[in-house]
């Protein structure tokens, strides 16, 4: 792989626009950030645009607004309510379908492919971070899921290091940002202000390097390396939100009968939003349809929910019945078990989950009461 | 050919029992056998004897109004048949039918009842005994009331 | 930019279309179905303990552990029980008809590592089917295990699976087969009660046993309690667990239990690495 020997370049921000137009012009689906209903969310673009443009996000619990920036930059904010799943995990997919003759059936379709490869615009280290954690669930397992792969294969990835951290914010904590070093084919790190708008540009791959020639751009010099990095690691020192991770595994695998489960229990509405909107949340399920003569199947794959009340049965009826016991589960799978089935954290610290949860209830805030009762050598596991 | 005293002391349920016990036990025991479907005793009567199962098989039973009587337990050699004599007001509370010829070795409750109240140093070594398996049949009664099998 | 692997070559999410060679009622719930490859693909092998995902057409899918033998690779053999829409589709199937079949998936009964030990068969109610594998893969191979032991409980006397298959089994050599109800009528001449007061008619050496378990979790719980406490050894002791599934590949999530996905860590589990997680409630 032929990597340029300059490591660092800057390209003025209106050679985003042509960056934009080398990824259509090579018939990639360019999916980047836009607003749309008072968020920012995802979608297909092909103009700069239709970038957030001088828009940043104000997030606490329970709470997400968008708020005008005094400067004009592109990337000026977190995350939204949407993840790259949304793309790489579609929430409704039909599988296959199927036709019936006289008793026996024969599938008819089971395409699933899209029909471009994706490249995102705009993936910020927890993001990348999270696409790295469902890759380990869906792609380097012994079973593949092949829509995934469909989808993962041949992504191009142009990365923006945070220089704007929302209240919600915990990468640092969970060591996946906000500066990211890998996985990206480029890297763009906005500098904006005091009457310049340019991008120190960081090449990770000979794909990413291939773009960038197509772009004006020249080797950057020590004082932009110095101001980008300033501004990722003041995005660092901004996080007010810190979850400690030592030992958690262990914490939340002996603390199952821990009263906090309760106590969150009464606020919990289990409506899913929060795992609707965690980048790593994979879990679906399945529905077998017929049409009206009965002879033509379809199997249709959805986003779905420990959250649900029949997310887990047996024949006897549902295994998780209570608020406690799904809120419980979705946690410690997110926190602990996710570690032991696939190596690592569930969580990125995107903090998606605390400002989309319509009551506020904040993930760092339940595991530091677990751990600070533990601490304090508390004894109420009986209840 | 055995002495009661013989089988009493190889009998399970006396394992352990200290040995100057089964000389006041056999003063209450009796050799018994019961015909194939007889019942052993009923609901309600007079409970004034345990047994010693030594062959056969028992079945305990319950009958409830438009129903014809359940069986709810087995019993087989080795075990204890009837507790019903150790508390007031001393009145089997199912039936026990033969399922097949069942020898055993009854105890005279009376008997019984009147040297536990002398010894009661007898009478914690037999309720320790019937403490656990009242235990057992009980825990083993939940789980039969859980329907485990039962779908949905 | 990843570089990606071909995906494998047969989708796994895809149903291989299986004739209804012969449906047999067990029980008034019950059926065992016999199905055959429909186009003339041969069946792959399973291991005793492994279950598919059984598809009735435009119904729904659902994990149904094989109860057939092991050796037979013509056909394969499911005891189902009628407990919800696509299960009661696939009991009422007609010969001629058409399922659908992805798997065989999971991890099966220790076989192999029970070699030379006598084996310990403990079911409860439909738990039987998939430990009846199990069984023949012993009598087959007789000569590598010692005593054969099948303790079976089901609620009443119509229940009871495979009723002329036990009777045989019990005239085998070395062989012991006990069965028990939770209640009878007065014309069954059997034991009444749960599985575990059979235990104490076990004719064993737990140092030299190793036991299957398969029933309702309860059942299994207790069980598993009482056979080591009777001394055999908890990594001596074996489970099968049970929990919904919609893709069986360890990507649905249905099937979690605590760090375990079921269809691929499972389903059967030593109970020397499961024991505390059945104390867990509503894990």
């Amino acid at each position: 792989m032929a990597v340029t020997e300059v490591r660092w370049h800057i390209i003025a921000a209106a050679e985003l626009a042509g960056l934009i137009a080398a990824l259509v012009e090579l018939e990639y689906d360019l999916i980047a950030p836009v607003v749309r209903d008072e968020a920012i969310v995802y979608d297909r673009i092909d103009n700069v645009q239709d970038l957030p443009a001088g828009w940043t996000d104000e997030q606490a619990p329970g709470h997400y607004r968008l708020k005008r920036r005094t400067d004009n930059a592109l990337f000026g904010y977190a995350v939204g309510p949407q993840s790259w799943k949304k793309y790489l995990h579609p929430a409704d997919i039909r599988l296959w379908s199927a036709q019936r003759d006289n008793g026996a059936f024969r599938i008819l379709d089971q395409d699933t492919r899209p029909s471009k490869r994706y490249a995102f615009l705009g993936v910020r280290s927890c993001e990348l971070a999270a696409i790295g954690v469902q890759d380990r669930v869906l792609f380097e397992a012994p079973n593949q899921d092949p829509i995934y792969a469909e989808r993962r294969d041949g992504i191009f990835i142009v990365a923006v290091q945070c220089i704007h951290a929302a209240a919600t914010c915990f990468c640092k904590s969970m060591e996946t940002g906000p500066q990211t070093r890998s996985g990206y084919d480029l890297a763009l790190t906005e500098i904006v202000g005091m009457g310049e708008h340019r991008f120190l540009v960081e090449v990770g791959t000979a794909a990413g390097n291939q773009i960038l020639s197509k772009l004006v751009h020249k080797p950057a010099a020590e004082e932009d390396i110095r101001v980008a990095q300033t501004a990722v690691n003041a995005a660092a020192d901004a996080q007010v939100r810190h979850l400690d991770t030592s030992n958690i595994r262990d914490l939340l695998y002996s603390n199952f009968d821990h009263p906090r489960w309760d106590q969150v229990a009464e606020r919990c509405l289990t409506c899913a939003n929060c795992t609707l909107v965690c980048p790593t949340c994979f879990c679906t399920t399945v529905e077998d349809t017929t049409d009206l003569s009965g002879d033509h199947a379809e199997r249709w794959r959805r986003l779905d929910s420990c959250f649900t009340l029949d997310f887990s049965y047996i024949h006897g009826g549902s295994v998780r019945s209570s608020t406690k016991a799904r809120y419980r589960q979705w946690m410690t799978h997110k926190l602990a078990s996710w570690i032991d089935q696939f190596g690592g954290s569930g969580c990125v610290g995107c903090g998606r989950c605390i400002a989309w949860c319509p009551v506020g209830i904040d993930i760092t805030e339940e595991l530091a009461a677990i751990r600070g009762s533990e601490a304090n050598g508390n004894t109420e596991t009986r209840h | 050919m055995e002495t009661l005293k013989h089988v009493i002391e190889e009998h399970p349920f006396f394992i352990d029992l200290p040995a100057p016990y089964f000389d006041l036990l056999v003063g209450c025991a009796a050799n018994v056998r019961f015909n194939s479907g007889t019942y052993i005793f009923k609901e309600g009567a007079e409970a004034n004897e345990f047994f010693l199962i030594r062959h056969g098989q028992v079945a305990l039973e319950i009958f409830a109004a438009q129903r014809k009587p359940t069986i709810v337990e087995t019993l087989n050699a080795g075990e204890i048949l009837g507790w019903s004599w150790l508390l007031p007001p001393y009145q089997w509370r199912f039936q026990a039918r033969a399922v097949e010829p069942v020898r055993a070795i009854s105890l005279d409750g009376k008997c019984l009842r009147a040297k536990c109240e002398q010894n009661h140093d007898l009478g914690y070594e037999l309720l320790k005994r019937f403490a656990k398996i009242i235990e057992r049949r009980l825990e083993a009664t939940r789980l039969q009331l859980l329907d485990i099998y039962a779908a949905g | 930019m990843l570089q990606v692997e071909p995906t494998i070559a047969a989708n796994p999410m895809l149903p291989a279309p299986y004739r209804v060679r012969s449906v047999s009622r067990d029980t008034r719930d019950t059926s065992t179905l016999l199905l055959e490859p429909q186009n003339g693909a041969s069946v792959h092998p399973f291991q005793p303990g492994q279950f598919s995902m059984l598809w009735a057409f435009g119904v729904g899918e659902v994990p149904v552990s094989i109860s057939g033998d092991p050796a037979d690779s013509s056909r394969l053999v499911y005891t189902i029980r009628a407990v919800g829409q696509a299960s009661s589709a696939l009991v009422n199937a007609q010969p001629a008809g058409s399922v659908g079949v992805r798997g065989p998936f999971g991890i099966g009964w220790p076989v192999d590592a029970a070699r030379g030990r006598d084996v310990i068969i403990v079911a409860g109610g439909i738990g039987l089917a998939p430990l009846r594998p199990v069984i023949y893969h012993v009598l087959r191979h007789r000569s590598n295990y010692g005593k054969l032991t099948v303790v079976y409980g089901a609620r009443r006397p119509a229940d009871l699976l495979f009723r002329k298959e036990l009777a045989s089994w019990a005239r085998q050599p070395d062989t012991q087969v006990l069965i028990t109800v939770d209640s009878g009528s007065q014309s069954w001449r059997g034991h009444v009660g749960v599985v575990i007061t059979l235990f104490q008619y076990l004719d064993w050496q737990p140092a030299q046993s190793a036991a299957m378990l398969c029933g309702p979790e309860v059942m299994m719980r207790f069980a598993a309690r009482d056979l080591q406490a009777a001394g055999l050894a908890s990594s001596d002791i074996y489970l099968s667990m049970e929990r919904n599934m919609k893709c069986a590949l360890g990507f649905c999530g249905h099937c979690q239990w605590g760090s375990h996905f079921i269809c691929k860590d499972g389903p059967v589990f030593p109970y020397a690495r499961i024991g505390p997680l059945l104390q867990r409630h509503e894990l």
